[in-house]
């Protein structure tokens, strides 16, 4: 190891030394985009006049950052495993899911189920609905408008893309979830998971395979 | 509370381009579908949007388009579908459809 006043370099000192100043930028060094300013002040004006506190808007945002696709995927691994419980699931999801403890939130879910037949997606054209209860929060690809206009012109180029390719004899049912509910797929349970358990099963399910632009993941051999 | 279509029906998007707040998607304006379920009552969200929200309260119905009535040159599946949320004020009956 060389010590700072050895200063042994194979290179010359001629060159100047910007790339020692590359690094990443700051939040505060990003331009600010019109809704995000717009988003500070809303919340600012709201504590000012009283109607929220600072520590009820912190508590709201920490909830959401909390909620994962880990928690969709209990409730699928459920279904797949408890015939009375997939029932509940596919008549009120979050009244099931709230009988497993997992808070599901005041919009309406409602379950589409993947058949030998039928493959469903979620999209929401208009802007970003998704079951952020059971999902967390969307990706970012979710929200493009790229995916929300291809989604419901040409699923399966979309669905190609995600690697999901389906025979022409599928329906593919694209679900646009515009309004008042929001949708969550119950995808088909894979062959070759008959002897697992719902802590295994579970490892399967990804967020992905829940908006049905996937399939679960195969259990390894 | 009683609604103006019923399962099974045959209905169009109104073909009407206001400007505002708008929840029917455009790509289903002027096109025909059939009702597969009612999702419900809720507030008019074009009202809410302007903080009306004591405005009239509508049925919301899934409504399941064939992807070649949406899209003339749609390459996909011959089944393939697409169902969305459109609210009542936005549904007109197609002919031998609606109560």
């Amino acid at each position: 190891m060389s010590s700072p006043d050895e200063h042994v370099h194979e290179h010359d000192h001629d060159h100047d030394h910007d790339h020692d100043r590359t690094c990443q930028p700051d939040i505060e060094d990003s331009p600010y985009s019109h809704y995000q300013v717009m988003a500070q002040a809303l919340g600012e004006v709201l504590i000012d006049k009283g109607i929220i506190t600072a520590d009820e808007l912190r508590e709201q945002i920490e909830v959401q950052d909390s909620r994962s696709p880990a928690e969709g995927a209990k409730l699928i691994a459920r279904a797949w495993t408890d015939p009375e419980f997939k029932a509940q699931f596919m008549a009120d999801v979050n009244a099931a899911a709230e009988s497993m403890g997992v808070p599901a939130g005041d919009i309406p879910i409602r379950a589409v189920e993947n058949t030998a037949e039928v493959h469903n997606v979620i999209v929401c054209t208009l802007c970003s609905c998704y079951p952020r209860g059971l999902l967390g929060v969307p990706p970012d690809w979710y929200k493009s408008r790229a995916y929300r206009s291809r989604t419901v012109r040409e699923p399966r180029a979309i669905l190609a893309e995600f690697g999901t390719e389906l025979p022409d004899d599928f329906e593919v049912r694209v679900h646009d979830s515009t309004a008042d509910l929001r949708y969550i797929v119950l995808p088909m349970r894979p062959d070759g998971t008959d002897g697992m358990d719902e802590a295994s099963l579970e490892a399967l399910v990804s967020r992905d395979c829940m908006i049905g632009v996937s399939l679960p993941r195969r259990p390894k051999a | 509370m009683s609604e103006q279509f019923t399962i099974g029906d045959r209905v169009r998007v109104r073909r009407a381009y206001p400007p505002g707040h708008v929840r029917a998607p455009y790509f289903t304006r002027g096109k025909t579908g059939v009702v597969t379920a009612i999702a419900g009552h809720y507030r008019n969200p074009e009202d809410l949007a302007y903080g009306r929200y004591d405005g009239e309260i509508l049925p919301l119905y899934r409504v399941r388009f064939e992807q070649a009535d949406l899209w003339a040159e749609y390459q996909g599946g011959p089944k393939d579908s697409t169902i969305v949320d459109v609210y009542e004020n936005w549904l007109e009956p197609e002919k031998g459809g609606g109560r």
